[in-house]
């Protein structure tokens, strides 16, 4: 299945805003963070939390073909 | 009304957008930029935002202040870019039919979203810029600083 990963912040200074990768149906978060952090090692030692079409989820979460899958690094709105 | 905007954070018509015939108080938090944290000169600011989700949890933060304190109206504007010092950054305007109920959910309001709401604040100073949220390792010094 094909999954839209977007970064934020500092990850997507490192990353990149936004790719398309390929994971195996029946994906949860956490296997697609595993492989993400295969990819790119400046996801070594980050904290983040998870969000799949715009709701913050866990990583035992399934994910479906087209999701998108948004890593974020932790907020700091406000002043 | 919940907004994340470029734009300078209109308040006249954040509390036009809370004004409510049965509200007898409101209470209006703005966040403004500082000039220092942590003991560093700050330059400058800029937020980043995911926006479309940043708006659906400000969304869901304010439908949950509403049935926690029965408010009449709410409101909440983040700018995004770069927010000059001491220009505000966030407000959060609610309407109730008595302050109490006012003060605890704007002061809930605004303590949520700085929590929840995936928005960040990069700080630049003199020699360099931190993402904050982020741990030290993400700071960035300028070559030669």
């Amino acid at each position: 299945m094909k999954l839209r990963v977007l970064f934020f912040a500092y990850l997507r200074e490192r990353c990149g805003h936004e790719v398309v990768i390929d994971a195996d149906d029946g994906a949860s978060v956490g296997d697609v963070w595993a492989l993400l952090r295969r990819r790119y090692p400046a996801l070594d030692e980050v904290t983040v939390r998870f969000a799949v079409n715009r709701v913050y989820v866990d990583k035992a979460h399934p994910l479906q073909d087209n999701d998108e899958l948004a890593l974020i690094p932790p907020v700091s709105g406000g002043t | 009304m919940y907004l994340v905007t470029k734009n300078p954070i209109d308040l006249t018509a954040v509390l036009r957008e809370v004004s409510h015939p049965s509200a007898g108080g409101i209470a209006l938090f703005v966040g403004t930029t500082r000039d220092e944290n942590e003991g560093r000169r700050v330059e400058r600011l800029e937020y980043e935002a995911y926006d479309d989700m940043a708006l659906a949890e400000m969304r869901a933060i304010g439908d949950a202040m509403k049935r926690r304190w029965g408010l009449l109206a709410v409101a909440m504007v983040h700018r995004i870019g770069v927010v000059p010092i001491a220009d505000a950054s966030v407000a959060v305007a609610v309407a109730a039919p008595h302050r109490d109920e006012a003060f605890a959910a704007c002061r809930f309001g605004i303590d949520t979203l700085k929590a929840q709401v995936p928005i960040w604040k990069k700080e630049f100073y003199a020699d360099g810029s931190r993402w904050i949220g982020a741990c030290a390792v993400h700071e960035h010094r300028d070559e030669g600083a």
